[in-house]
């Protein structure tokens, strides 16, 4: 139990060490904006099929199992502006950064698990180049700032979602469900939900980065980086969401 | 036996390299290295014996900062380097070229941007068709010349070697540290690498570290051999010398 205790403070302790380090190094050049670029890429673009078919997903479902309660109120009228409301302030930040919890984190952990296994890092250092920077840094970036448009696309396609969903049982204009989306909408409720998106992408990054780069030698450790990645990430994402709920809930 | 029992030849100028009573200890109580001193002298060829596990590729991941000494002098190009930066690390990281067990080419990248990665890192100056060129020139070099285009993944395990040399040869190193050069390959290949090695040597009068389980490799590269046992250097010698070592634990390395 002590040694679990000590091994869990000591995680938490490198974890600290390591994000400083990534604040210390983000402003300092040379700045790898080709591999930053490339990242964004691997990171954003890689990533919106499936954002795309589980936002859309998200949407569908959502109206269609809040579609009976609200008829037993005759409040049918609601549905477009209740499913996005949720799927703004909610649903959509959160799911899809489980989504990139397993996919980018475990991709990043895995990547860098095994440039560590075997020796790339140490080959990049040998060459006087600094691998946090390149390899590090850039993910972490490339994360913190693809996560909020993936969210903001998978706000978009869930929202198309529902339309099908409400359309299913009844025949409600495009233009009229957009008006009923909007109206329902505030800039209290979009704000707050994609400022913590950012930190969603940060961690995201930064905890599959601090697991690969710190993965311990032999090709087990690779699958353990990728692994560990994963439920830390998505454990970080429920921590933060229940903080930025408490912080919005105490300003607006 | 005494190190210099055995030692042949002395080197006749300053050291390149010049470790003195290193030490290094993982965890507790897993001492690696227990006061190795060994030097190297330009232009020579060095082969550091070992059983595994003796702390020998600890020895020269210190001569490069990869692992930081607890204790000692670790003497580079007239520098002791265990407690340099970063930056003052890099000075001499681009001096030393070091080449890993498996080649640790980089996966993402083909065998072109493996080599040019470095290059323009550190030679902003040159222009795309001249990085093309020094490209095409170290891996004619080490005779791989085809496998531009191919990615890692595509090149057998001697090929992985001869390309992981081209982009440390890149830079032009001074020294050059190999850590297992011949591991794994058939005789036939171990023999081209070892072929290389000394190809090298003639040509960049490079000064190199060769560990190595390899005795024909270590006959064939070898100026003077080093023996590291329990983390200190146990004997010191020309391979003729020690083939002939009053010592049967010596000796068995050569049997």
């Amino acid at each position: 139990m002590v040694i679990y205790l000590k091994s869990i403070f000591n995680d938490a302790g490198n974890i600290i060490l390591f994000t400083a380090r990534f604040f210390k190094e983000v402003t300092k050049p040379p700045f790898e904006t080709k591999e930053f670029i490339r990242q964004c890429y691997e990171i954003g673009y890689k990533s919106l099929p499936l954002v795309a078919i589980t936002g859309f997903i998200m949407g569908l479902v959502l109206t269609l199992q809040s579609r009976p309660t609200l008829a037993d109120f005759g409040a049918e009228s609601w549905l477009p502006g209740m499913v996005a409301l949720s799927l703004i302030r909610e649903i959509a930040p959160v799911v899809t950064a489980l989504i990139c919890a397993g996919k980018i984190s475990s991709g990043i952990g895995a990547e860098l698990g095994s440039m560590k296994v075997t020796e790339q890092i140490d080959a990049m250092e040998v060459s006087a180049i600094n691998p946090y920077k390149y390899l590090v840094v850039t993910r972490i970036l490339a994360a913190t700032l693809m996560v909020p448009l993936l969210v903001v696309f998978a706000d978009g396609i869930g929202i198309s979602g529902g339309y099908m969903g409400v359309n299913i049982h009844s025949d409600i204009n495009i233009v009229r469900y957009i008006s009923q989306v909007f109206e329902s909408l505030d800039f209290v409720d979009i704000i707050p939900a994609t400022i913590k998106t950012f930190f969603f992408g940060f961690f995201i990054g930064m905890i599959g980065c601090y697991k690969g780069f710190t993965a311990a030698n032999g090709t087990e450790s690779v699958g353990k980086a990728a692994n560990s990645a994963v439920v830390l990430a998505s454990l970080s994402i429920f921590i933060i969401d229940m903080l930025a709920v408490q912080i919005t809930d105490i300003f607006f | 036996m005494t190190p210099n029992e055995t030692h042949k030849k002395t080197p006749n100028t300053a050291p390149v390299i010049e470790i003195k009573g290193l030490y290094k200890t993982f965890g507790k109580d897993n001492h690696v290295l227990n006061g190795v001193n060994f030097s190297v002298a330009k232009g020579e060829n060095l082969v550091v014996l070992g059983r595994s596990g003796s702390g020998k590729s600890i020895a020269i991941k210190c001569l490069v900062g990869l692992v930081k000494a607890d204790k000692g002098e670790v003497n580079v190009f007239g520098k002791n380097i265990v407690k340099f930066n970063e930056n003052q690390l890099n000075e001499i990281r681009l001096r030393i070229g070091f080449l890993f067990q498996n080649g640790a080419l980089y996966d993402s990248m083909s065998v072109r941007q493996n080599l040019a990665f470095p290059l323009m890192r550190h030679s902003t100056e040159l222009t795309a068709k001249q990085v093309d060129n020094a490209i095409k020139e170290t891996l004619e070099s080490v005779g791989l010349t085809e496998a531009i285009d191919k990615m890692p993944s595509e090149l057998s395990g001697g090929m992985r070697k001869r390309v992981g040399l081209a982009r440390t040869l890149i830079l032009k190193p001074e020294v050059l540290l190999y850590d297992e050069p011949t591991t794994g390959l058939d005789t036939i290949t171990s023999r081209e690498i070892s072929d290389l090695i000394l190809s090298i040597q003639k040509k960049h009068q490079t000064t190199s570290i060769i560990i190595t389980h390899d005795m024909a490799c270590a006959k064939l590269t070898a100026d003077r051999l080093v023996i590291l046992k329990d983390g200190i250097i146990e004997a010191e010698g020309t391979y003729e010398a020690l083939e002939k070592s009053n010592d049967a634990w010596v000796r068995s390395f050569f049997s």
